[in-house]
């Protein structure tokens, strides 16, 4: 017997998985900024143990208690796809939960081997777009597994402007997962710092074109506006917290005998930032997709709403 | 149509940017090597090189190394440790890896049957430059109370990485090609970095802290005579050396 869509307790464990899976990105990301990928030489054991705790000290301290959580947030992640499967009764949300398990999973294994194929740039860049990914897709089962998503009914607002506001959300997600990706790539040191920079100067006309679409007609629903306004704050952030990675890591610390405060402050923040950023996004398509109608489309074609009344 | 477009644009930029792949600095080869016959060497009639490497630039001021990362460094009996990419003495560079880069004969070369000892002590390597003929072993020791990891990142070789427990036994190792400024860094302490350059023959030596080097064993004819060092590159001479010749004043400048 299928239980209600509506579960506060599913709901705020989706969020605190999606939280723990935020600071898993940041212990990522300092495991990179402090060159301590390789610090612990094997995998799946560390120095030799599955359960033995080696001494955190060096940078042993930022890649083991980075596989720590990792193993945390994995357990956490078979919980809420277990939890998923058997209460929510709609069937796409049953296997969202087994897609991010099988994330977590394909993560898992990214990592191990790119510390057994010592870091080659393409493996580390893959898990770290991943990881993107996997935060993306917990985030939007936190969406869908809220009571606004449950009890609200779409808005069916139909907006004529062209390209649709769906084609714009959607592409806005696209360019920033190839600019996380990018930006992974050449922090592994696998391309130049010009793709990087190109892209960037893409998603910043993409989101500004996208959330001033948005934000300019006050008819759109609240839910489409508040992730639109929070992309434009975030990609100022980000722009910001992007110039200060390059001069803290590429003209100031190109020669540093090691990582510097300022360099790994800035770095971390900037991918995290990236990732909430990829996460705004998907949020604001989905908003999207679920409130607004082409000007073409019929009232009732609305993919998300049929899902969520099924 | 604007979304596919939007799409073509898409897939165009992806291949742009994946083309975009950053060029690895090719390393050199160190020493002649071929599938010519070997010559055997007249050791009645070798003679040695001597020189200083200078350096007429600026060098960078000493950083001090935070190694509070780890207690057992901070507490070292090594004390404070001062890091500079560039080790330069009153116009004298030290850590400048001096090999034949072209022999006049080909030769076959004996692997010297002594290790090439690299040590960890107070966190940081001991050389911070080696050198080691293709086929010697080197012996990375590690003198500190504390964990290290021994990542050897070569380009021509094949790469390693393992862990090396406080005052555990030697790490024996071998490079079976030749090249030069092979990086080997500590991931557990990021400052810890050194580099293993591996020559085809035995004609080779690192300058010491007053910039010297000394060669022995050369036999007569004319070589290439190369200097390398980790951040300012290489520099070549020509130079011939005479039988039982004792060459001095042979100088290279950076």
């Amino acid at each position: 017997m299928p239980q209600p869509v509506y579960s506060a307790a599913l709901h705020r464990f989706t969020k605190v998985l999606a939280g723990l899976i935020f600071l898993l990105i940041a212990a990522g990301a300092l495991v990179t900024s402090n060159d301590a990928g390789l610090a612990v030489p094997d995998w799946p054991t560390s120095f030799g143990s599955l359960w033995r705790m080696p001494h955190m000290v060096g940078g042993v301290k930022f890649e083991h208690g980075h596989r720590m959580l990792a193993e945390l947030v994995g357990l956490l992640t078979i919980v809420l796809a277990i939890w998923t499967w058997r209460s929510d009764s709609r069937r796409w949300m049953k296997w969202l939960g087994l897609v991010a398990l099988g994330t977590v999973i394909a993560q898992g294994v990214l990592g191990g081997v790119t510390v057994l194929f010592f870091l080659p740039w393409w493996i580390s860049s893959a898990h770290a777009t991943l990881a993107q990914s996997f935060f993306c897709i917990v985030v939007s089962m936190a969406l869908f597994s809220s009571r606004g998503w449950s009890e609200t009914a779409p808005a069916n607002f139909v907006e004529h402007g062209s390209p649709s506001l769906r084609t714009l959300s959607l592409f806005c997600v696209l360019s920033i997962l190839v600019q996380l990706m990018l930006g992974a790539a050449f922090r592994h040191s696998g391309i130049k710092l010009l793709p990087h920079l190109v892209s960037a100067a893409v998603v910043t006309a993409l989101l500004i074109w996208t959330s001033s679409r948005v934000l300019t007609n006050h008819s759109v629903p609240s839910a489409v506006r508040r992730p639109a306004s929070a992309l434009l704050g975030l990609l100022l952030v980000q722009l910001c917290l992007g110039l200060a990675s390059y001069l803290t890591r590429v003209q100031w610390g190109a020669d540093a005998v090691q990582p510097q405060l300022a360099m790994v402050i800035s770095t971390v923040s900037h991918v995290i930032v990236g990732a909430l950023l990829l996460a705004t996004s998907v949020v604001l398509a989905i908003e999207v997709r679920r409130h607004i109608l082409p000007a073409t489309a019929p009232a009732s074609d609305n993919a998300l709403d049929k899902a969520v009344t099924a | 149509m604007i979304m596919r477009n939007i799409f073509i644009l898409f897939v165009a930029a992806g291949l742009f940017f994946t083309g975009c792949n950053r060029n690895q600095s090719p390393s050199a080869t160190p020493g002649n090597s071929s599938s010519e016959p070997k010559v055997a060497i007249d050791q009645s009639t070798t003679g040695s090189i001597s020189g200083t490497v200078h350096f007429t630039g600026t060098a960078p001021t000493p950083i001090k190394v935070d190694m509070g990362f780890d207690p057992a460094c901070a507490m070292s009996a090594r004390g404070e440790n001062f890091a500079s990419p560039i080790a330069a003495k009153e116009g004298k560079l030290a850590n400048v890896f001096v090999y034949v880069k072209k022999a006049p004969v080909l030769a076959d070369w004996a692997v010297p049957k002594e290790h090439a000892v690299v040590d960890q002590v107070g966190c940081r390597y001991e050389p911070h430059v080696v050198g080691a003929m293709v086929g010697q072993t080197i012996e990375f020791r590690n003198s500190d109370n504390t964990e290290h990891n021994i990542h050897a990142m070569p380009n021509e070789n094949p790469g390693w990485n393992e862990s090396q427990a406080p005052k555990s036994q030697a790490i024996l190792k071998h490079f079976d090609e030749p090249e030069v400024m092979l990086p080997v860094k500590c991931n557990q302490h990021p400052w810890m970095k050194m580099y293993v350059n591996v020559a085809a023959n035995p004609l080779f030596a690192v300058t010491d802290a007053s910039g010297h080097f000394e060669i022995k064993g050369l036999p007569p004819g004319e070589y290439t005579l190369a200097a390398v060092h980790e951040k300012l590159g290489e520099k070549t001479m020509a130079l011939k050396v005479t039988p039982k010749e004792q060459k001095s004043g042979v100088d290279f400048s950076f």
